[in-house]
């Protein structure tokens, strides 16, 4: 199975990655295409299948808020398959860091959908990478074109968003999403983070400020992970993920975020309508 | 040698009258009111062919200098402008104002760039074009092409405005002030008390539908003290120079309908691509350029209501 050796390196790749990226002009007609060199760098070059069936990703065709771009994943195994999806890696193939989160999901929370909000600074396929029980990976694909206008994946009110860090708020649906799983529900997690990208240069200093970002984020049914992400400067400002999951009888969700300065935000609260 | 020297020479004599011609035949304005000039700009995106002059841009003159507000959405806007100045008066341009970070109102700063000249913006002005800067050059250099984008420069101001500020241009006193974030967060606005003319850059849309870029609670409270000031008259950043404050009518109903909408689907439990298909639908036939921003504008009001 692939893991990262160490998450620190891992990220360390990541942020010079960004930096060259950052220098290579957009202008190209028709760009080089990045997704076999991502392949090899985020997965070791190991064999994809074809996800239909397995994993899909829908996101608008065009990004009308370059900051903001909605994106669902579904996890669509059919009933029979005794196997499952133990993690999905998002990549936006021609941001400055492509790789935009990787999501792990518990082994008895049978998520199968999750909706984030991602930076698309570019067109660009984004893949989505499932990882099985079974060790296989299945790949799926988009397109997003370029936002329009003035549109800027970048913070529209940083005062504000300063004030937000560390809030969290944590919203659970009545009704579940469409799904083959009976019985799921639905949860949605947000928290305040400026998740600065990092790419801006400090005008006095001529250097680059530093990224801030939300790394990691968990979360848990009592004790059960549900679903854990470890993102980039590619998910948007306030880190928002909506998820479809099973309950299990758990009285209390509790969620930890972390960011790059060493920041822990931790909450609980209570599971409503368990039972139900 | 001789004959690629005869060439380049016949090159440029053939070039560069119409480069001249076409960078320097002063762009239309007309006289809001006595001293007070403006360029209104195409309703539509900035393109290769408009040169990116879709933002209404302007000046006003004063005994002894000029002010420029914004400068357009390209180096060649920019000299057009200056030479619209120079058409109307020989005193020296003193300050270029530019009302906020979008492209089409700073594009044509370099256009400006010489002794003498101090560009004024919001105290957060600086911050939003370091931001934004690259991302904007690459972004529009794939939409308008090398040749009008490669001279372009982000230049930020030297002289930042925190609250209210007075310019002096002799005999003649420009209230600037900036907002909080509104349309954007580094929105300022220009009053000439003298002829009682507004320019209020993005924060007043006539016509072409807003375009939120800040906040929208905030907006909606800008509009309300936009609203007190006693001008006769507003210079829009996009849509016809018109009354004042009916002006605000319109673009306060759109932003209302807006946020109402994406409250009712927020509290229904409603995903963000829901907003971005159907909130303030009902505004559609009202407006320009509706479909090139109502999504985004909704993506934009449901992650910021969410958080209310």
């Amino acid at each position: 199975m692939f893991r990262p050796h160490s998450r620190l390196p891992w990220f360390g790749g990541l942020l010079i990655a960004m930096h060259f990226g950052a220098a290579v002009p957009a202008a190209a007609a028709e760009p080089y295409d990045p997704w076999p060199g991502l392949v090899q760098d985020i997965f070791n070059n190991r064999a994809m299948n074809d996800a239909a069936g397995v994993i899909a990703i829908e996101m608008p065709a065009r990004a009308e808020d370059a900051a903001i771009v909605p994106v669902t994943l579904r996890a669509t195994l059919p009933p029979g398959d005794a196997r499952r999806v133990t993690a999905i890696t998002l990549v936006i193939d021609q941001n400055p860091a492509p790789m935009a989160a990787r999501f792990e999901l518990g082994a008895d929370a049978s998520v199968s959908e999750i909706s984030t909000r991602v930076r698309v600074n570019n067109y660009s396929d984004v893949h989505a990478v499932a990882e099985l029980s079974d060790g296989q990976l299945y790949v799926a694909k988009t397109y997003v074109k370029a936002s329009g206008g003035c549109s800027a994946p970048a913070a529209k009110n940083v005062e504000e968003a300063k004030a937000r860090l560390g809030q969290m708020r944590f919203r659970q649906f009545a009704k579940p999403a469409e799904g083959p799983v009976s019985g799921a529900r639905e949860a949605q997690i947000m928290v305040g983070h400026p998740n600065n990208s990092g790419l801006q240069m400090d005008q006095v200093t001529q250097l680059y400020v530093p990224a801030f970002f939300v790394n990691e984020l968990r979360v848990w049914q009592d004790n059960s992970l549900v679903l854990s992400m470890e993102g980039g400067i590619s998910i948007s400002e306030d880190p928002n993920v909506k998820f479809t999951y099973v309950p299990n009888g758990a009285k209390h969700f509790r969620v930890e975020a972390k960011d790059t300065e060493g920041h822990v935000f931790e909450h609980e609260w209570k599971v409503e309508g368990s039972g139900t | 040698m001789t004959d690629r020297f005869a060439m380049l020479v016949l090159l440029a004599i053939s070039l560069a009258p119409n480069v001249t011609k076409a960078q320097q035949s002063p762009l239309p304005v007309s006289e809001a009111a006595p001293g007070v000039f403006v360029h209104i700009g195409v309703t539509g995106l900035m393109t290769r062919e408009n040169e990116g002059a879709t933002a209404n841009i302007g000046f006003v003159i004063g005994n002894d200098s000029v002010a420029v507000v914004d400068t357009g959405g390209s180096v060649i806007e920019g000299r057009r402008l200056l030479a619209a100045i120079r058409a109307h008066t020989d005193r020296p341009v003193r300050y270029v104002i530019n009302t906020h970070a979008h492209p089409d109102h700073v594009f044509g700063n370099a256009a400006f760039l010489r002794d003498g000249i101090s560009f004024v913006g919001h105290k957060n002005l600086p911050r939003a074009l370091a931001a934004r800067g690259q991302f904007y050059l690459d972004a529009f250099r794939r939409i308008m092409g090398d040749e009008l984008i490669g001279e372009v420069r982000i230049i930020s101001p030297t002289i930042l405005v925190d609250g209210p500020r007075e310019l002096d241009l002799g005999g003649r006193t420009l209230r600037v002030r900036a907002w909080p974030a509104a349309h954007t967060d580094s929105d300022l606005t220009v009053f000439d008390e003298q002829s009682g003319t507004l320019f209020a850059g993005d924060l007043v849309f006539l016509s072409h539908v807003p375009v939120l870029d800040g906040s929208i609670r905030g907006w909606l409270a800008v509009i309300g003290d936009l609203g007190a000031i006693s001008a006769r008259r507003v210079i829009p950043g996009h849509g016809a120079v018109s009354e004042w404050p009916a002006a605000l009518a319109d673009e306060r109903r759109y932003l209302e309908r807006l946020a109402l909408d994406v409250r009712g689907l927020i509290a229904g439990g409603k995903p963000i691509t829901v907003a971005a298909d159907t909130a303030a639908a009902s505004e559609r036939p009202r407006w320009e350029l509706f479909d090139d921003y109502n999504a985004r504008n909704a993506t934009a009001a449901f992650s910021e209501i969410e958080w209310e």
